[in-house]
Order: C-alpha cells, then structure tokens, then sequence
C-alpha cells in the first residue's frame, strides 16, 4: 500500500456519496486486494484509478486477457485480486476465464466487468451475463454504489469460500452514477499469501480438467443452493395482481415504474436461484422480468417453465429508464421516441490525429482504422475511415483486403492504429504482416499521441509511466517493428512535418514496401498532464542516488 | 417527500459535470437521499453532457423520467430546447439569461446553481462548503461572487 491520494470522507452518518466505480474501489481497499489490474475501458475506469488513489496497489496491463493472467497468478498465490475492464474486453481475457472456472482459485479472485447498454462509448453492446453462463462462474450484479461496495465484498468471499471466479457485472449506469454508501468493513478477512504446490488443479492438461469441469459443476450446484437460502436477493411485497423480477440498475427503474407491484430483486443470477424466482412467481397473475440487454432472465425462467409474460424484442435494444418499464408494463409495441442527440463528440482543436487523417483522406487511402479518439476521424467532415470492429483489428482487416482488392485498390489500403490499441493488440496483427506479407506490401501508421486518450487519458507501456504516473518500463513501437524485420519503418511529427509524412506515405504505398510509421505527438488534453508527470519523476529521481535515467 | 430532479445540460467542457458534482454533494451534505447520472466518455471531446441529480427522501432510479425535469439548468441557449420536453408543465427553466451581468463566462455553471438556489430551502453555507470542497482555493472567491450574483436574481425575470 502506497500513501493515499485521497481519503473518502463520510458525514455524521458514516455515509459517503460515490459513484458505483468508486464504491467498488473502496470495498477493494477494505477488503486487502494485494493487486488491481485490467486494462481502460469506459465505463469501467474510475475503479482502478480510485483504488491506486485511495492507497491500493494497481497497475494497467497491456490487455484485459495480460491482465487476468497477471491476477490469476495473484490467486493462484493465495493473494485477493480485482479485475477491470468493459464488455468487451471480456472477450480479449475469456480465455483465461474459461479454464479458470476449472483450475480454480485460492485467493479471491473478482472479475468486474462493465456492460454498456446502450453503447455510450463502446462499439457494441453484448451481454456479460451469457459469459457468466458460458464460462461457469458465479456473477453478482448491484444496482446502486451501496451494493457495488457490498457485491464486492461478498463475491470475494463467495470466490474465497468455492475457490472460484466471480465476475461482479455492472452496467454504466452503476458505475457512472453517484448514490449514498455505507462503508461498513464488514468483510472476511484475506489469506496469507505463499506457494502451495497443486500440480491436479493448476495444470489444466485433459487428464486434470475432466476432473476439474466435473468439480466446476459440483460448486455451482452448490453455490446455486446457497444463493436460494442465503443469496444477496429481496422481495418487497406488492399487489397480487404483478410480480417483476429484476436486477442490477432495471431493478430500481422498476420499483420506481410500478411502486404498486411486487418485485423480487435479483443480486446474484448465475447460477440463478431457480426455486427462490419459481417460489415467487407462483403468488402473482401476471409476472414480467424487467431487464436491459438480452433476454437472459426471460430466456432462463421460462426455459424453467416459469410463466413469464414474453418480452418485446425492442426491449433488447439500449438502456432502459422508467419511462420505458412503464411502456413495457403497459403492454403493446413501445413507442418509437429518439432521445435528444445534441452535439455529436469530434477530434479537438489542434488535436494531432486531425492533420494525419487529413493526409490520408487527400491520398484516398483505404483505410483500416482502430479503437480510439481517432475513430473520430470516420465522422465528417473528415470521413477519413474505412472499417473499425476491436481492438487491434486495423492491421488484420487491412492485410486481408490488401490480400483481396484488385490491385489498384490494394495499394490504397492502410491500417492506422493508436498507440495504447496497438501495445493491447496491434503487436500480433505486426506479425502477420510480417509472416504473411501481401503482394502489394502494406503500410501500418501508429497514431501515437503518447497515452490512452479516449478513455481519459491513462498510461499505458509506451508512455513509461505506471498507472499512479510514476516510472516505470517503456515499451518503443518502432523498436518492435524494427525487431519483427519490417525494412521501412520511420517516424514523423503529423504536425510539423505534415509534408515529408505525405511524400514518405505515397512513396511506401507507390513501392509496396513493408511500412510503419509512427506519427508522434502528444494529445493536445494530454501535453500539460504528461509534462508534469515527468518532471514530478525527474524531481524524485533527484533525491534519489539509486534513481536510473531512463534511455529514449 | 416526493424526488426533486434537476438537470443539467451543456457542452463538454462548460463546467456540466462540475456544477452536477457540486449540486450533488450540497444536497447530500444537506442530508437528502441523492441520486446523480451522467455519461462520461466522450465528454471531452466537445461533444454534449447532460447530468441528472435527484434528491428527497428515498431516490430509486439514478435517471430523471421524461417530462419530470422540475429545474433545468441549460449552459447555452441551445441546450434548452433540446431538453425542453423532458421539463414538468411546472418545471423551471434556468438560462445564462437568468444570470445576466456576470463578468467571466467560466462562472456560469457556478452562477446558475446560485439562481437555483433561490428555490430550494438548503442553508447558504452548506452551498458555500460544497463549492469549497470541489475547487481549488485560488477559485474561491470568484466562485463565490458568481453564485452570489445567480442567488440574488440580478437578471431578468425568470421564466
């Protein structure tokens, strides 16, 4: 534990009003997580950022899927972990997920994964709750700050107590609202950490994971019955004429929809308490599950043979809000109303992005393009981007089309990536290129404005800063590029040699040689931020001897 | 008592989420139950923020309901008619107009939480703590001039 940065102040009432990512924050502090990792992702970032800023030990990973490797191994060494990212960083980490279900854990290891209905800032808007379903671990869903910091506590224990993952969902509305929370400390206390070799249930050859997927089922059988009896879940009773079944934020959507109904609040559904949800519905005439997303609820209980009344498939689409429950409770097709849109974001003034698309857009190049402020590039009026799916993706997608195109358009094709993208998933795309090169060669333009600009400026491993912003290792993409063998690989100011940028782009395009340039200079939110995190580094060095520069 | 919403709308960078985080912590100091939404993320890059504070007795969801708006603060003109069909029919309508005479434009949002202020029975000082806490102190005292200019009504009539 590091000195805190900030200390959460509670009133007369021990009450503090937090947000959902800082409640989750706290409790991790309270709760003696010896590491926080994962990697930015909106709505999900605040968590750790407040947790290193209360004292806890945190770091950024290169990727979701780096980063719960790094707390499985926490786990495995009897330490409590919490791990960040959003939905769709999921898909990065479910590899290690999924045979983490089987291996198991020791310390308590709690996956918080931030869905966004209605896709705030994400590009799509999948459902974390089939993840849980479909790598087997246990999932708690709160639905206000107070639950965040109580969910938190209780999946550690939960992952302490059947020695398996937990993933804590929570949605943008959770993380990104501030309510009144009561930091009790009334948690299990952490194990001691150190080495207790288990080679049957930490080498997940065939031989010990058909075992282990038959132990997996046991725990959740178990955990299943325990959610029934003693699970995070409450009833307030209503009229006998509605019953809902709810959880997570669409839980107090709908109390406050129909205050006349009753409503069975779900704060664990996977496993679902299935006799606990089939208890219930037996005492009401008519019963509606009240959920955003999929219709994972509605799919399950009725799958049980619940008599649930079906949901209208336009309910699958965005968040939900009381004014939409009502709708829903209401019956009929929902109205077709469109939310006030206002002004839609844009690359800042003077933001660096803005002169190297502009450049791209003048070749009529083809373009690839990433996750990051840069997609903004795809907006008009510079309409400068071609495709965009995930993360890493502009180098895969572009060879493939470069593969593809006739030739004339082949050569047009460039994959431009960011700098924080690329270290998450661009450095594997490099080396396809390199293995795979295409007839036409291919051009690869790192974006590098110097830190994760897009989810609010975090570090990453190119900027050589740590997530407190202090030292550490810096990650140099060229150096990679130059590494992996490609033979032209150069770096430019996209503002100030906007024009040798142009000749040395045409010219690669023109000679079909294997290409990266790095156009580097620091987001313009950024600049004043990153100066005075390195001079703040350069005076510490200073009073320490032992301090090492760090060589450019 | 019944939920009291208020919204606040503006561009990134207007000062949305600031005044939205001053609101909530002085009427949480003032000891209601209070509720605050809003969508990060792309805020910074200049495109439009909106923050939704509810406070009374017992707040259930996080966000205001279509057409239960009962004060809503527009930092530019343009933001009013935007979510002008989110306002009760008794709901008010807090303008940069409704603070006329101010000296510098950062102060608005600051300026038009004093305007509201003036409708809602929570002590001066609690305000003046809230505004305390959230900004550094070399801002304190223009701070203070901008909500005492919005709570004493100096501009027009309000609508």
């Amino acid at each position: 534990m590091s000195k805190p940065k900030r200390i959460i102040e509670l009133n007369p009432h021990g009450i503090a009003l937090l947000s959902g990512d800082e409640a989750i924050a706290l409790a991790a502090l309270h709760c003696g997580v010896t590491l926080g990792t994962g990697y930015p992702g909106t709505p999900s970032t605040e968590i750790l950022e407040t947790f290193a800023d209360l004292g806890g030990n945190a770091q950024w990973a290169p990727n979701e899927k780096v980063a719960a490797e790094v707390a499985l191994g926490v786990a495995f060494a009897s330490g409590r972990t919490l791990l960040t990212m959003k939905h769709v960083g999921l898909n990065v980490a479910a590899d290690v997920l999924f045979t983490a279900a089987y291996s198991g854990v020791t310390g308590g290891y709690v996956l918080v994964c931030a869905d966004d209905p209605g896709m705030a800032s994400s590009q799509n808007e999948q459902d974390t709750r089939r993840y849980a379903v479909a790598a087997g671990v246990p999932m708690l869903e709160p639905s206000d700050s107070q639950e965040a910091y109580d969910f938190t506590g209780l999946a550690f224990e939960i992952s302490e107590r059947w020695q398996i993952p937990v993933i804590l969902r929570v949605t943008t509305r959770v993380c990104h609202s501030h309510s009144s929370v009561h930091p009790h400390r009334k948690f299990t206390e952490p194990l001691k950490p150190g080495f207790v070799r288990n080679i049957p249930e930490r080498v997940m050859v065939p031989a010990h994971a058909r075992p282990a997927h038959r132990r997996l089922r046991k725990k959740l059988a178990e955990i299943e019955e325990w959610n029934v009896e003693n699970g995070p879940n409450w009833t307030i009773p209503g009229s006998e004429n509605l019953g809902l079944i709810a959880s997570g934020v669409a839980a107090m959507h709908a109390l406050e929809a129909a205050p006349e109904a009753a409503l069975l609040k779900l704060g664990m559904t996977h496993p679902l308490p299935m006799k606990l949800i089939r208890d219930f519905a037996a005492n009401y005439k008519r019963c509606v599950a009240i959920e955003e997303g999929d219709p994972y609820l509605n799919d399950a209980l009725r799958a049980a043979g619940i008599a649930l009344e079906p949901r209208l498939e336009s309910y699958r689409f965005g968040e939900l809000n009381v004014n939409r429950v009502r709708h829903l409770l209401a019956g009929g097709e929902e109205p077709q109303t469109t939310p006030p849109r206002g002004k839609p974001p844009q690359l800042c003034e003077g933001c660096p992005h803005r002169s190297t698309f502009s450049v791209l857009k003048e070749l009529d190049c083809i373009v690839a393009g990433d996750i990051g402020c840069y997609t903004l590039a795809a907006m008009p009026p510079l309409q400068a981007m071609d495709t965009q799916i995930c993360m890493g993706a502009s180098i895969g997608v572009g060879l493939g089309m470069r593969h593809t195109l006739p030739e004339e358009q082949a050569r047009r094709v460039v994959s431009v990536i960011g700098d924080s993208t690329f270290l998450h998933s661009g450095v594997t795309g490099l080396i396809e290129m390199a293995y795979n090169t295409p007839a036409t060669g291919h051009v690869v333009i790192i974006v590098d404005n110097g830190i994760t600009a897009m989810t609010g400026l975090q570090e990453h491993p190119g900027t050589g800063r740590a997530l407190d912003h202090s030292r550490a290792g810096r990650v140099v993409p060229e150096e990679i590029a130059r590494a992996l063998g490609i033979p032209n690989v150069q770096v430019f100011n996209p503002v100030k040699e906007l024009d040798r940028f142009k000749q040395e782009l045409q010219c690669a395009l023109e000679s079909g040689m294997l290409s990266v340039f790095v156009a580097r200079q620091p987001c313009i939110l950024a600049f004043g931020k990153i100066k005075a995190y390195e001079k703040a580094i350069a005076e510490t060095a200073g009073d320490c001897a032992c301090a090492q520069p760090v060589a450019e | 008592m019944e939920a009291i919403n208020i919204k606040i709308a503006g561009l990134g960078g207007m000062g949305v989420l600031s005044a939205s985080h001053v609101l909530a912590e002085t009427l949480f100091l003032a000891g209601y139950d209070v509720k605050k939404a809003e969508v990060h993320g792309m805020s910074q890059r200049g495109g439009s923020v909106a923050s939704d504070i509810r406070f009374g007795t017992r707040i259930l969801s996080p966000m205001i309901p279509v057409g239960e708006v009962d004060f809503l603060l527009a930092l530019a003109p343009e933001w009013v008619d935007l979510h002008r069909a989110e306002l009760r029919p008794t709901g008010r309508l807090l303008t940069p107009d409704s603070v006329a005479g101010l000296a510098n434009s950062r102060s608005l949002n600051v300026a038009l939480l004093g305007a509201l202020s003036r409708f809602l029975l929570i002590p001066e000082t609690v305000w003046h703590a809230a505004l305390a806490k959230a900004f550094p102190e070399k801002l304190h005292a223009s701070n203070l001039a901008a909500f005492q200019l919005g709570r004493e009504g100096k501009g027009p009539h309000l609508q």
